[in-house]
């Protein structure tokens, strides 16, 4: 049998798909971590990041967050929140990883938030607060809808790599599909790590996907979708 | 002058961290139902000066007073939904259909569905947009119709007063024309209190019926109507300013009906060589003007008629410095010159009014 | 909580995983470079293929490089070419389209200009178009090469990882100061490669060093 007649084996075994420890159920804890984390990271930040931009504050704090967001590795921040998680009496799996995925996607999100509000043309929000929109209005109204086409792209970018680096939480006794990595190095599977990677590479790409599909309908019609990857991103593992 | 609209006390704005201020002790009366033109060069405080009307600045001193009402007495959001603002570069939201854009004040007070769906309609007829384009987005529109629809949308809530702030700036020169005249189309009917800010003498005489000239510091140099201001520069800054032909501005403001048309030799279609013949002695010309009526034939040299026995019989020549009534006395002069004659037709369609001489308008810029 | 006097016993570890880190960044950055201006090339010249070539080196982008690593597991092995393969295949988006990016922002009247002064194409590129996008160009080569520092730890999982490896092996033994250690040593190099960069920025475009200060 050759490697790619053993991985068909492996995928034609239901045993493989069922079950707690079933592809089924991994890649549904890996999505589901996914996108609580991602979610929190957005209520952590775009509030607050919006609002520093309609007051024209804040400036300094993005251009460093992203830089940091950059040079901390997230293999680093899944290993220190693993640290943390311990010290605290959080335990393994669920919250060391939860907590590094938050604090990976965060940054960019910040950033972007900002920058998207910071980039809306001056003249659209004073021709706003000459019509007699209050400062929510503008900032609701016209700001944020505006800043959208950014922010969304770098959600999509953080959501790309948040599930990327949900496959090393593995490590730290996560489920999800790096279980399938870790467990296949450690038994010397090579159809297994195999089957980790494709499944991770594929969720990534639909991940991806999954946020270009929904742009028409989350972005203002007559807002221009900015160039797919014009965004500060996320450092992906 | 009417009673004012918008009065400014003693306004002063010192920017943060200037040394001088951008506006100084500056007091300004604008009366109810006209256009008011700011113009000066940059960094004369114009837009400064429009801006704390609506309070988009706030003054670092003194008083404005919207009928009669201190603005600082009203929420500035408030406020600002009771004043048209136009800017130059439009500030559509471009989210948002042009409908949507030329509702966004009527939607901020409430309007009902209904009243701001009719609203919009006649407002899109009001300025000349095509009703197809009111459901489109503000990126497919041009300059020009982007700033009819900002126009639009500043006239929504159908405010007494608009700023307008370089408001045609941004578009190319036949566009910006045409759109001055719109605007003072519209202002024929709707009276409002316009605040226009400009850095074009030019326009600011167009559209004006006041001109405030200022200078570096937000200084008033004068404050006057267009013909005045032209008529008697109050000193060499505003001279400078109108510049050398401003003799030539001002005749364009002189309507042709302000002169007294000289009736000129003229002779019915009907009447003899004789009585053509007399009527060019007694005025003293070597030709006659041929009238049918009050309809203008064309015009006869005194040797025409030799041989001929009735005006009737001769074929008149034609007048080519002819020009409308309702036309200023700059037009009047270009069609003189351009002709090179002494005098120019005036006519009302095709009724024949009288001549206007040369020397009537220069005798005009001294009135 | 940090165990200072283990770290100080860590001299040789610390030297030969620095080492290992830096060469992997270098040889990382390199090649993608390499490889993104050879593609940016071809799309410059053909503009119909820069939709594949950035559709290509986006879906590489998608992937991640861990997935990618253990992809390639079965077919080269824990091999410094799966490494690689995977860290390069991340840097190629950035650059390619920075590259793309640079050229392409440099004024026409400039490019207008160097042809009228008798210039080749291909003197124009090399004297003219590349020095004016440098500042674009190195801002990707930037974002790419600090990134590519932190992957690096990821390359662990087929035997490599530069300072990834205290951090894998702080985990093992679930000793926090060799976790902190390695990331603390993985920040502070991305931070000393940017700067570097920047310093080498500063270096090669004199002109717009001069223009800064005139402002």
């Amino acid at each position: 049998m050759n490697f790619f007649q053993e991985v068909a084996a492996w995928l034609g075994d239901p045993a493989n798909w069922t079950g707690d420890s079933g592809l089924i159920t991994r890649t549904l804890d890996h999505i589901w971590i996914s996108v609580l984390s991602v979610t929190i990271a957005v209520v952590l930040t775009v509030p607050l990041a919006v609002i520093l931009a309609h007051y024209k504050k804040g400036g300094l704090i993005t251009g460093s967050l992203v830089n940091l967001g950059r040079a901390i590795p997230s293999f680093g921040l899944v290993a220190l929140a693993y640290t943390v998680s311990l010290s605290i009496g959080l335990g393994l799996g669920f919250w060391p990883t939860l907590v590094a995925l938050v604090a990976l996607a965060m940054p960019p999100i910040f950033t972007n938030a900002h920058t998207g509000v910071g980039q809306v043309d001056q003249a659209t929000v004073e021709a706003g607060r000459g019509t007699g929109m209050s400062e929510r209005q503008v900032l609701l109204g016209l700001e944020v809808p505006l800043a959208m086409p950014v922010l969304w792209t770098a959600i999509r970018v953080s959501a790309v790599a948040v599930v990327a680096t949900a496959t090393l939480g593995a490590i730290v006794g996560w489920g999800g599909l790096g279980r399938y990595v870790i467990d296949g190095f450690a038994q010397g599977d090579d159809v297994q790590i195999f089957i980790g990677g494709a499944s991770v590479a594929l969720l990534a790409i639909a991940t991806d996907l999954f946020f270009t599909a929904t742009e028409r309908w989350v972005l203002p019609a007559g807002t221009r979708a900015k160039d797919r990857t014009e965004v500060e991103a996320a450092p992906k593992i | 002058m009417a009673e004012a609209m918008i009065r400014l006390e003693a306004v002063t704005k010192t920017y943060q961290g200037a040394v001088n201020p951008a506006v100084d002790s500056l007091s300004l009366e604008i009366p109810r139902g006209e256009v008011v033109v700011l113009v000066g060069p940059s960094g004369c405080g114009k837009t400064t000066i429009l801006k704390m009307i609506n309070r988009l600045i706030e003054p670092t001193s003194g008083v404005i007073e919207l009928d009669g009402r201190d603005v600082t007495s009203v929420e500035p959001h408030v406020l600002r939904r009771g004043i048209g603002y136009v800017i130059q570069q439009i500030g559509l939201f471009p989210h948002r259909t042009i409908a949507d854009n030329i509702a966004a004040v009527p939607g901020l007070l409430g309007w009902d569905k209904g009243r701001i769906e009719q609203r919009v309609d006649e407002l899109v007829e009001l300025v000349g947009l095509d009703p197809e384009m009111a459901q489109r987005y503000p990126a497919s529109l041009s300059g020009g119709q982007q700033q009819r629809a900002g126009v639009a949308r500043a006239l929504a809530a159908d405010p007494p007063v608009l700023l307008m702030d370089e408001p045609f700036g941004a578009v190319d020169p036949i566009v910006r024309s045409r759109l001055q005249e719109e605007l003072l189309r519209l202002q024929d009917r709707l009276a409002k209190t316009i605040v226009f800010v400009t850095h074009d003498i030019d326009e600011a005489i167009k559209v004006g019926d006041r001109v405030a000239i200022l200078n570096i510091g937000g200084m008033l140099e004068q404050y006057a109507p267009p013909d005045e201001l032209l008529r008697e520069p109050a000193n060499e800054f505003v001279a400078g300013f109108l510049g050398e032909d401003r003799g030539l501005k001002r005749l364009s403001l002189i309507p042709l009906t302000s002169v007294n048309l000289v009736r000129g030799p003229m002779v019915n279609v009907t009447g003899t060589v004789e009585e053509a013949s007399s009527v060019m002695r007694q005025e003293g010309t070597e030709w006659v003007g041929v009238l049918e009526g009050d309809r203008l034939l064309g015009w006869l040299w005194n040797t025409d008629l030799d041989g001929k026995s009735t005006v009737a019989d001769c074929v008149p020549r034609r007048f080519r410095a002819t020009i409308q009534a309702a036309a200023s006395m700059r037009e009047a002069l270009d069609a003189v010159v351009n002709t090179r004659n002494q005098a120019a037709v005036v006519l009302e369609g095709d009724r024949y009014l009288g001549m206007v001489f040369l020397d009537q308008i220069s005798e005009g810029l001294l009135s | 909580m940090i165990d200072w006097e283990w770290i100080t016993d860590q001299g040789d570890q610390i030297w030969e995983r620095t080492v290992e880190h830096v060469t992997l960044t270098v040889i990382a950055v390199v090649v993608g470079l390499l490889v993104s201006a050879l593609l940016a090339l071809v799309a410059l010249r053909n503009k119909r293929t820069y939709a594949p070539i950035t559709w290509t080196s986006g879906v590489l982008y998608t992937i991640p490089s861990i997935a990618l690593f253990v992809l390639l597991v079965p077919f080269t092995g824990l091999s410094l070419l799966t490494a690689e393969i995977g860290l390069v295949s991340y840097t190629l988006l950035i650059l390619v389209r920075n590259i793309v990016a640079g050229i392409d922002g440099v004024s026409p009247s400039v490019v207008e200009a160097a042809r009228g002064v008798g210039y080749t194409d291909r003197g124009i590129l090399r004297r003219v178009q590349i020095p004016l996008a440098l500042p674009v160009i190195v801002a990707g080569i930037r974002v790419a090469a600090v990134t590519t520092v932190g992957l690096v730890t990821v390359t662990f999982i087929v035997g490599y990882g530069g300072y990834g490896f205290f951090i894998r092996r702080g985990l093992a033994r679930d000793f926090p100061t060799e976790i902190l250690l390695g990331v603390a040593l993985s920040a502070l190099l991305a931070v000393v490669v940017d700067l570097s960069l920047v310093a080498a920025e500063r270096a090669l475009t004199p002109w717009a060093r001069s223009k800064a200060t005139e402002e």
